[in-house]
Protein backbone atom coordinates (compact mmCIF):
# COMPACT_ATOMS: atom_id res chain seq x y z
CA UNK A 1 0.00 0.00 0.00
CA UNK A 2 2.82 2.70 1.02
CA UNK A 3 5.28 1.31 -1.67
CA UNK A 4 2.84 2.00 -4.31
CA UNK A 5 2.19 5.54 -2.93
CA UNK A 6 5.80 5.59 -2.82
CA UNK A 7 6.08 4.87 -6.43
CA UNK A 8 3.86 8.00 -7.31
CA UNK A 9 5.50 10.21 -4.90
CA UNK A 10 9.21 9.04 -6.90
CA UNK A 11 7.16 10.48 -10.01
CA UNK A 12 5.70 13.62 -9.07
CA UNK A 13 9.43 14.43 -7.72
CA UNK A 14 10.56 16.80 -10.51
CA UNK A 15 7.43 18.96 -9.53
CA UNK A 16 8.89 19.14 -6.19
CA UNK A 17 12.68 20.11 -7.51
CA UNK A 18 10.80 22.58 -9.59
CA UNK A 19 8.63 23.71 -6.71
CA UNK A 20 11.71 24.05 -4.52
CA UNK A 21 13.43 26.40 -7.40
CA UNK A 22 10.28 28.40 -7.62
CA UNK A 23 10.35 29.15 -3.44
CA UNK A 24 14.41 29.62 -3.76
CA UNK A 25 14.08 32.45 -6.62
CA UNK A 26 11.11 34.07 -4.82
CA UNK A 27 12.80 34.00 -1.72
CA UNK A 28 16.15 34.83 -2.60
CA UNK A 29 14.98 38.19 -4.79
CA UNK A 30 12.60 39.17 -2.35
CA UNK A 31 15.40 38.72 0.16
CA UNK A 32 17.35 41.11 -1.63
CA UNK A 33 14.83 43.70 -2.63
CA UNK A 34 13.60 43.60 1.30
CA UNK A 35 17.27 44.24 2.47
CA UNK A 36 17.61 47.04 0.30
CA UNK A 37 13.91 49.01 1.03
CA UNK A 38 14.38 47.79 4.37
CA UNK A 39 17.78 49.20 4.78
CA UNK A 40 16.83 52.82 3.51
CA UNK A 41 13.76 52.58 5.78
CA UNK A 42 15.41 51.88 8.79
CA UNK A 43 17.94 54.33 8.04
CA UNK A 44 15.31 57.30 7.57
CA UNK A 45 13.36 55.97 10.38
CA UNK A 46 16.19 55.91 12.99
CA UNK A 47 15.38 59.84 12.96
CA UNK A 48 12.66 59.96 15.27
CA UNK A 49 10.33 62.51 15.27
CA UNK A 50 10.53 63.50 11.71
CA UNK A 51 7.58 63.75 8.94
CA UNK A 52 9.38 60.94 7.20
CA UNK A 53 9.26 58.27 10.34
CA UNK A 54 6.30 58.90 11.33
CA UNK A 55 4.99 57.65 7.88
CA UNK A 56 7.36 54.86 7.96
CA UNK A 57 6.44 53.74 11.26
CA UNK A 58 2.47 53.82 9.81
CA UNK A 59 3.90 51.93 6.86
CA UNK A 60 5.92 49.34 9.25
CA UNK A 61 2.35 48.76 11.34
CA UNK A 62 0.19 48.15 8.48
CA UNK A 63 2.61 45.43 7.33
CA UNK A 64 2.97 44.02 10.99
CA UNK A 65 -0.29 44.29 11.82
CA UNK A 66 -2.16 42.20 8.82
CA UNK A 67 -1.38 39.04 7.88
CA UNK A 68 0.60 38.59 5.06
CA UNK A 69 -1.97 36.58 3.06
CA UNK A 70 -4.35 39.53 3.33
CA UNK A 71 -1.32 41.43 2.04
CA UNK A 72 -0.80 39.09 -1.09
CA UNK A 73 -4.55 39.55 -1.68
CA UNK A 74 -4.62 43.12 -1.81
CA UNK A 75 -1.46 43.29 -4.15
CA UNK A 76 -2.98 40.36 -5.95
CA UNK A 77 -6.39 41.24 -6.51
CA UNK A 78 -6.69 44.94 -5.74
CA UNK A 79 -3.91 46.63 -7.89
CA UNK A 80 -5.15 45.40 -10.76
CA UNK A 81 -8.63 47.43 -10.50
CA UNK A 82 -6.07 50.33 -10.83
CA UNK A 83 -5.00 49.21 -14.15
CA UNK A 84 -1.83 47.55 -12.53
CA UNK A 85 -1.81 44.15 -14.13
CA UNK A 86 0.72 41.65 -12.41
CA UNK A 87 1.38 38.25 -13.07
CA UNK A 88 1.71 35.69 -9.90
CA UNK A 89 5.51 35.67 -10.10
CA UNK A 90 5.50 39.48 -9.71
CA UNK A 91 3.11 39.73 -7.01
CA UNK A 92 4.24 37.34 -4.96
CA UNK A 93 7.71 38.86 -5.07
CA UNK A 94 6.47 42.46 -5.02
CA UNK A 95 4.83 41.64 -1.60
CA UNK A 96 7.35 39.60 0.13
CA UNK A 97 9.44 42.19 -0.77
CA UNK A 98 7.46 45.32 0.91
CA UNK A 99 6.41 42.81 3.78
CA UNK A 100 10.24 41.98 4.35
CA UNK A 101 11.07 45.63 4.02
CA UNK A 102 9.01 46.69 7.06
CA UNK A 103 10.36 43.92 9.25
CA UNK A 104 14.10 44.49 8.12
CA UNK A 105 13.42 48.43 8.44
CA UNK A 106 12.43 47.81 12.27
CA UNK A 107 16.08 45.62 12.72
CA UNK A 108 17.94 47.48 11.29
CA UNK A 109 16.41 51.51 13.08
CA UNK A 110 16.33 49.63 16.36
CA UNK A 111 20.46 48.70 15.28
CA UNK A 112 21.40 52.46 14.46
CA UNK A 113 19.89 53.38 17.69
CA UNK A 114 21.55 51.13 20.14
CA UNK A 115 25.22 52.67 18.14
CA UNK A 116 25.73 54.93 21.18
CA UNK A 117 25.23 58.65 20.13
CA UNK A 118 28.91 59.13 21.17
CA UNK A 119 29.89 57.87 18.09
CA UNK A 120 28.49 60.59 15.59
CA UNK A 121 29.07 63.05 18.01
CA UNK A 122 32.74 62.24 17.71
CA UNK A 123 32.75 61.78 14.07
CA UNK A 124 30.73 65.52 13.73
CA UNK A 125 33.16 66.97 15.85
CA UNK A 126 35.92 65.78 13.69
CA UNK A 127 34.30 67.55 10.69
CA UNK A 128 32.54 64.53 8.68
CA UNK A 129 28.92 65.29 7.95
CA UNK A 130 26.21 63.36 9.04
CA UNK A 131 25.63 61.13 5.91
CA UNK A 132 29.59 60.41 6.31
CA UNK A 133 29.21 59.42 9.42
CA UNK A 134 25.92 57.41 9.03
CA UNK A 135 27.71 55.64 6.18
CA UNK A 136 31.80 55.40 8.13
CA UNK A 137 30.75 54.61 11.36
CA UNK A 138 27.16 53.91 12.54
CA UNK A 139 26.25 51.28 10.03
CA UNK A 140 29.11 49.42 9.88
CA UNK A 141 28.58 48.66 13.56
CA UNK A 142 25.16 48.89 13.02
CA UNK A 143 24.29 46.10 10.58
CA UNK A 144 26.82 44.33 12.48
CA UNK A 145 24.82 43.97 15.20
CA UNK A 146 21.72 43.81 13.36
CA UNK A 147 22.83 40.75 11.23
CA UNK A 148 21.87 37.68 13.63
CA UNK A 149 18.26 38.86 13.72
CA UNK A 150 18.31 39.95 9.61
CA UNK A 151 19.29 36.22 8.95
CA UNK A 152 16.36 35.14 11.32
CA UNK A 153 14.28 37.26 9.32
CA UNK A 154 15.45 35.33 6.41
CA UNK A 155 13.86 32.11 7.90
CA UNK A 156 10.82 34.18 8.34
CA UNK A 157 10.82 34.97 4.84
CA UNK A 158 11.55 31.89 2.91
CA UNK A 159 8.72 29.99 5.06
CA UNK A 160 6.31 33.12 4.71
CA UNK A 161 6.86 32.35 0.35
CA UNK A 162 4.68 29.36 1.64
CA UNK A 163 1.88 31.67 1.47
CA UNK A 164 2.14 33.16 -1.99
CA UNK A 165 1.00 29.25 -3.26
CA UNK A 166 -2.56 30.34 -2.98
CA UNK A 167 -2.20 32.72 -6.02
CA UNK A 168 -1.16 29.56 -8.13
CA UNK A 169 2.63 29.68 -7.84
CA UNK A 170 4.19 26.24 -8.21
CA UNK A 171 6.38 26.42 -4.87
CA UNK A 172 7.46 23.59 -2.90
CA UNK A 173 4.22 23.78 -0.71
CA UNK A 174 1.81 24.14 -4.07
CA UNK A 175 3.79 21.30 -5.01
CA UNK A 176 2.58 18.78 -2.63
CA UNK A 177 -1.18 20.46 -2.73
CA UNK A 178 -0.82 19.02 -6.64
CA UNK A 179 0.64 15.82 -5.15
CA UNK A 180 -2.36 15.25 -2.65
CA UNK A 181 -4.62 15.26 -5.07
CA UNK A 182 -3.20 12.40 -7.05
CA UNK A 183 -1.42 10.62 -4.22
CA UNK A 184 -4.14 10.38 -0.94
CA UNK A 185 -1.54 10.03 1.44
CA UNK A 186 -0.98 13.71 3.31
CA UNK A 187 1.84 12.40 5.75
CA UNK A 188 4.14 11.21 3.12
CA UNK A 189 3.16 14.13 0.99
CA UNK A 190 3.69 16.85 3.14
CA UNK A 191 5.95 15.09 5.57
CA UNK A 192 8.70 15.42 2.29
CA UNK A 193 7.45 19.30 1.86
CA UNK A 194 8.26 19.79 5.52
CA UNK A 195 11.70 18.16 4.97
CA UNK A 196 12.72 20.46 1.88
CA UNK A 197 12.07 23.78 3.87
CA UNK A 198 13.90 22.18 6.94
CA UNK A 199 16.96 21.41 4.82
CA UNK A 200 17.07 25.18 3.83
CA UNK A 201 15.49 26.99 6.85
CA UNK A 202 17.64 24.88 9.73
CA UNK A 203 20.83 25.46 8.44
CA UNK A 204 19.96 29.55 8.14
CA UNK A 205 18.90 29.10 12.08
CA UNK A 206 21.83 27.69 13.09
CA UNK A 207 23.86 30.35 11.03
CA UNK A 208 21.89 33.39 13.05
CA UNK A 209 22.90 31.30 16.42
CA UNK A 210 25.96 30.96 15.54
CA UNK A 211 25.85 34.84 14.66
CA UNK A 212 24.33 36.03 17.64
CA UNK A 213 26.80 34.11 19.99
CA UNK A 214 29.62 35.83 18.26
CA UNK A 215 28.29 39.23 18.09
CA UNK A 216 27.01 38.64 21.76
CA UNK A 217 30.55 37.92 23.31
CA UNK A 218 33.88 40.19 23.41
CA UNK A 219 34.23 43.00 20.87
CA UNK A 220 30.51 44.15 20.13
CA UNK A 221 30.33 45.16 24.12
CA UNK A 222 30.36 48.53 22.80
CA UNK B 1 -10.13 57.38 -3.30
CA UNK B 2 -12.93 57.45 -0.79
CA UNK B 3 -15.80 57.74 -3.89
CA UNK B 4 -14.43 54.79 -5.34
CA UNK B 5 -15.33 52.49 -2.11
CA UNK B 6 -19.14 50.66 -1.90
CA UNK B 7 -19.10 51.72 1.50
CA UNK B 8 -23.09 50.27 0.63
CA UNK B 9 -21.22 46.61 0.15
CA UNK B 10 -19.40 46.82 3.20
CA UNK B 11 -22.23 47.75 5.17
CA UNK B 12 -24.40 45.13 3.77
CA UNK B 13 -21.41 42.56 4.53
CA UNK B 14 -20.59 43.97 8.17
CA UNK B 15 -22.42 40.87 9.69
CA UNK B 16 -20.34 38.87 7.94
CA UNK B 17 -17.13 40.59 8.63
CA UNK B 18 -18.29 40.97 12.35
CA UNK B 19 -18.79 37.19 12.67
CA UNK B 20 -15.35 36.79 10.98
CA UNK B 21 -13.65 38.73 13.39
CA UNK B 22 -15.74 36.93 16.37
CA UNK B 23 -14.31 34.15 15.00
CA UNK B 24 -10.82 35.09 14.38
CA UNK B 25 -10.96 36.23 17.79
CA UNK B 26 -12.00 33.35 19.06
CA UNK B 27 -9.87 31.10 17.66
CA UNK B 28 -6.81 32.85 18.79
CA UNK B 29 -7.96 32.96 22.24
CA UNK B 30 -7.87 29.00 21.94
CA UNK B 31 -5.10 29.32 19.91
CA UNK B 32 -3.09 31.22 22.44
CA UNK B 33 -3.95 28.82 25.56
CA UNK B 34 -3.03 25.87 23.46
CA UNK B 35 0.31 27.20 22.47
CA UNK B 36 0.91 28.25 26.27
CA UNK B 37 0.66 24.58 27.30
CA UNK B 38 2.25 23.17 23.90
CA UNK B 39 4.77 25.56 25.27
CA UNK B 40 5.40 24.40 28.90
CA UNK B 41 5.32 21.07 28.12
CA UNK B 42 8.31 21.31 25.46
CA UNK B 43 9.77 24.13 27.29
CA UNK B 44 10.05 21.66 30.72
CA UNK B 45 10.99 19.01 28.51
CA UNK B 46 14.18 20.19 26.72
CA UNK B 47 15.54 21.80 30.22
CA UNK B 48 14.58 19.03 32.26
CA UNK B 49 17.83 17.40 31.59
CA UNK B 50 17.03 14.25 31.07
CA UNK B 51 17.49 12.95 27.53
CA UNK B 52 14.70 10.87 26.69
CA UNK B 53 12.54 14.17 27.24
CA UNK B 54 14.93 16.42 25.89
CA UNK B 55 15.66 15.57 22.58
CA UNK B 56 12.48 14.97 21.31
CA UNK B 57 11.49 17.94 22.77
CA UNK B 58 14.73 19.88 20.98
CA UNK B 59 13.59 17.84 17.87
CA UNK B 60 10.18 19.30 17.72
CA UNK B 61 11.27 22.93 18.05
CA UNK B 62 13.33 22.71 15.37
CA UNK B 63 11.56 21.08 12.84
CA UNK B 64 8.37 23.20 14.02
CA UNK B 65 10.51 26.33 13.90
CA UNK B 66 12.52 25.28 10.41
CA UNK B 67 8.65 24.52 8.40
CA UNK B 68 6.26 27.30 6.87
CA UNK B 69 2.74 26.72 8.97
CA UNK B 70 1.07 26.67 6.01
CA UNK B 71 3.09 23.03 5.36
CA UNK B 72 2.06 22.28 8.86
CA UNK B 73 -1.77 23.08 8.45
CA UNK B 74 -1.52 20.99 5.15
CA UNK B 75 0.37 18.11 6.80
CA UNK B 76 -2.52 17.94 9.29
CA UNK B 77 -5.34 18.66 7.23
CA UNK B 78 -4.24 15.91 4.38
CA UNK B 79 -2.57 13.69 7.17
CA UNK B 80 -5.14 12.89 9.61
CA UNK B 81 -7.99 11.41 7.39
CA UNK B 82 -5.13 8.75 5.94
CA UNK B 83 -4.38 8.03 9.52
CA UNK B 84 -8.14 7.50 10.10
CA UNK B 85 -8.90 10.55 11.78
CA UNK B 86 -12.02 12.66 11.49
CA UNK B 87 -11.92 15.81 12.62
CA UNK B 88 -13.47 19.37 11.75
CA UNK B 89 -11.48 22.21 9.64
CA UNK B 90 -12.12 24.17 12.60
CA UNK B 91 -10.39 21.85 15.06
CA UNK B 92 -7.15 20.76 12.59
CA UNK B 93 -6.65 24.67 12.37
CA UNK B 94 -6.80 25.22 16.03
CA UNK B 95 -4.35 22.22 16.30
CA UNK B 96 -1.87 23.44 14.24
CA UNK B 97 -2.26 27.18 15.14
CA UNK B 98 -1.04 25.66 18.80
CA UNK B 99 1.12 23.37 17.71
CA UNK B 100 3.66 25.92 15.57
CA UNK B 101 2.76 28.77 18.55
CA UNK B 102 3.74 26.13 20.70
CA UNK B 103 7.57 25.62 19.33
CA UNK B 104 8.06 29.87 19.86
CA UNK B 105 6.11 30.12 23.14
CA UNK B 106 8.94 27.14 24.60
CA UNK B 107 11.59 29.14 23.23
CA UNK B 108 10.36 32.08 24.82
CA UNK B 109 9.95 30.43 28.11
CA UNK B 110 13.67 29.22 28.15
CA UNK B 111 14.96 32.31 27.80
CA UNK B 112 12.43 33.96 30.61
CA UNK B 113 13.62 30.73 32.69
CA UNK B 114 17.20 31.61 31.92
CA UNK B 115 17.30 35.48 33.04
CA UNK B 116 16.32 33.99 36.72
CA UNK B 117 19.45 34.09 38.61
CA UNK B 118 19.89 30.75 39.52
CA UNK B 119 20.07 31.37 43.68
CA UNK B 120 16.01 31.11 43.30
CA UNK B 121 16.38 27.38 42.12
CA UNK B 122 18.88 26.98 44.92
CA UNK B 123 16.96 28.31 47.84
CA UNK B 124 14.13 26.41 46.47
CA UNK B 125 16.36 23.54 46.59
CA UNK B 126 17.33 24.61 49.86
CA UNK B 127 13.43 24.29 50.84
CA UNK B 128 13.25 20.77 49.81
CA UNK B 129 11.34 21.18 46.47
CA UNK B 130 11.44 18.75 44.08
CA UNK B 131 12.06 18.72 40.15
CA UNK B 132 8.65 19.87 39.37
CA UNK B 133 7.94 21.91 42.52
CA UNK B 134 11.24 24.00 41.41
CA UNK B 135 9.78 24.70 37.48
CA UNK B 136 5.74 24.89 38.58
CA UNK B 137 6.30 26.94 41.14
CA UNK B 138 9.50 29.24 41.39
CA UNK B 139 10.32 29.38 37.41
CA UNK B 140 7.21 28.95 35.69
CA UNK B 141 5.56 31.81 37.01
CA UNK B 142 8.48 34.09 37.00
CA UNK B 143 9.32 33.40 33.06
CA UNK B 144 5.74 34.23 32.77
CA UNK B 145 5.60 37.19 34.12
CA UNK B 146 8.64 38.53 32.86
CA UNK B 147 8.14 37.36 29.17
CA UNK B 148 4.68 38.77 28.76
CA UNK B 149 5.76 41.51 26.71
CA UNK B 150 7.01 39.08 24.25
CA UNK B 151 4.35 36.89 24.34
CA UNK B 152 1.74 39.50 23.91
CA UNK B 153 4.01 39.87 20.23
CA UNK B 154 3.89 36.01 20.21
CA UNK B 155 -0.55 36.48 20.49
CA UNK B 156 -0.14 39.44 17.58
CA UNK B 157 1.73 36.89 15.09
CA UNK B 158 -0.87 34.05 16.12
CA UNK B 159 -3.66 36.67 15.20
CA UNK B 160 -2.32 37.09 12.01
CA UNK B 161 -1.04 33.51 11.32
CA UNK B 162 -4.81 32.44 12.29
CA UNK B 163 -5.27 33.97 8.60
CA UNK B 164 -4.25 30.78 6.70
CA UNK B 165 -7.00 29.01 8.38
CA UNK B 166 -8.97 30.25 5.16
CA UNK B 167 -7.53 28.20 2.55
CA UNK B 168 -9.08 25.35 4.76
CA UNK B 169 -12.43 27.18 4.42
CA UNK B 170 -12.41 27.90 8.26
CA UNK B 171 -14.49 31.03 8.28
CA UNK B 172 -12.96 33.47 10.25
CA UNK B 173 -11.96 37.22 9.53
CA UNK B 174 -10.05 36.77 6.08
CA UNK B 175 -12.94 34.18 4.65
CA UNK B 176 -15.06 36.63 4.86
CA UNK B 177 -13.23 39.12 2.41
CA UNK B 178 -12.71 36.22 0.07
CA UNK B 179 -16.54 35.71 0.48
CA UNK B 180 -17.43 38.97 -0.83
CA UNK B 181 -15.09 39.12 -3.24
CA UNK B 182 -15.93 35.87 -4.65
CA UNK B 183 -19.89 36.99 -4.31
CA UNK B 184 -19.61 41.00 -5.46
CA UNK B 185 -16.22 40.68 -7.21
CA UNK B 186 -15.26 43.94 -4.57
CA UNK B 187 -11.15 43.15 -3.87
CA UNK B 188 -10.85 46.77 -2.32
CA UNK B 189 -13.66 46.76 -0.10
CA UNK B 190 -13.41 43.14 0.79
CA UNK B 191 -9.22 42.99 1.78
CA UNK B 192 -9.21 46.47 2.75
CA UNK B 193 -11.68 46.28 5.66
CA UNK B 194 -10.35 43.16 6.77
CA UNK B 195 -7.29 44.39 6.51
CA UNK B 196 -8.62 47.53 8.80
CA UNK B 197 -10.02 44.69 11.35
CA UNK B 198 -6.77 42.67 11.53
CA UNK B 199 -5.34 46.12 12.24
CA UNK B 200 -7.66 46.84 15.39
CA UNK B 201 -7.11 43.66 17.46
CA UNK B 202 -2.98 44.74 16.59
CA UNK B 203 -3.51 48.16 17.69
CA UNK B 204 -5.48 47.06 20.84
CA UNK B 205 -2.27 44.11 21.77
CA UNK B 206 0.03 46.39 21.14
CA UNK B 207 -1.13 48.60 23.69
CA UNK B 208 -1.54 45.87 25.61
CA UNK B 209 2.28 45.15 25.29
CA UNK B 210 3.81 48.51 25.98
CA UNK B 211 1.12 49.28 28.93
CA UNK B 212 2.83 46.00 30.91
CA UNK B 213 6.14 47.50 30.13
CA UNK B 214 5.52 50.29 31.17
CA UNK B 215 4.16 49.20 34.27
CA UNK B 216 6.96 46.45 34.52
CA UNK B 217 9.72 49.74 34.22
CA UNK B 218 8.00 51.33 37.00
CA UNK B 219 8.13 48.42 39.19
CA UNK B 220 11.27 47.74 38.60
CA UNK B 221 12.55 51.37 39.16
CA UNK B 222 10.94 51.67 42.21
Amino acid sequence: MWGFYFDQLMNSMPMFYKGMGMTVAVSALSLVGGTVIGTIAGILRSNRGTFLSRILSLYVDFMRGTPFLVQLFIIFFILPEFGLQMEAFTAAVVSLTIYAGSYICEIVSAAIQAVPPGQEEACRSLGHTRSQAMRLVILPQALRMALPALVGQYVLLIKDSSIVSVIGLTDITRAGWLTVQRVPEGIMVFGLVGLLYFAVCYPLIQLSNILEKKFSTGDMKL
Amino acid sequence: MLEYFNFRIIWEYMPLFMDGLYQTVWISLVGIIGSLIVGMIACSCRISGIRILSAPAVVFIEVIRSTPLLAQLYFLYFGLPSLGIQVSELTTGIVALSVNSGAYVAEILRAGIKGIPGGQVEAAMGQGFNVYQRFFYILLPQALANTLPTMLGQAIVLVKDSAVLSLISVMELTRAGQILNSERFMPSEAFLTVAALYLLVYYVLKGLSKFYQMRMMRFRSA
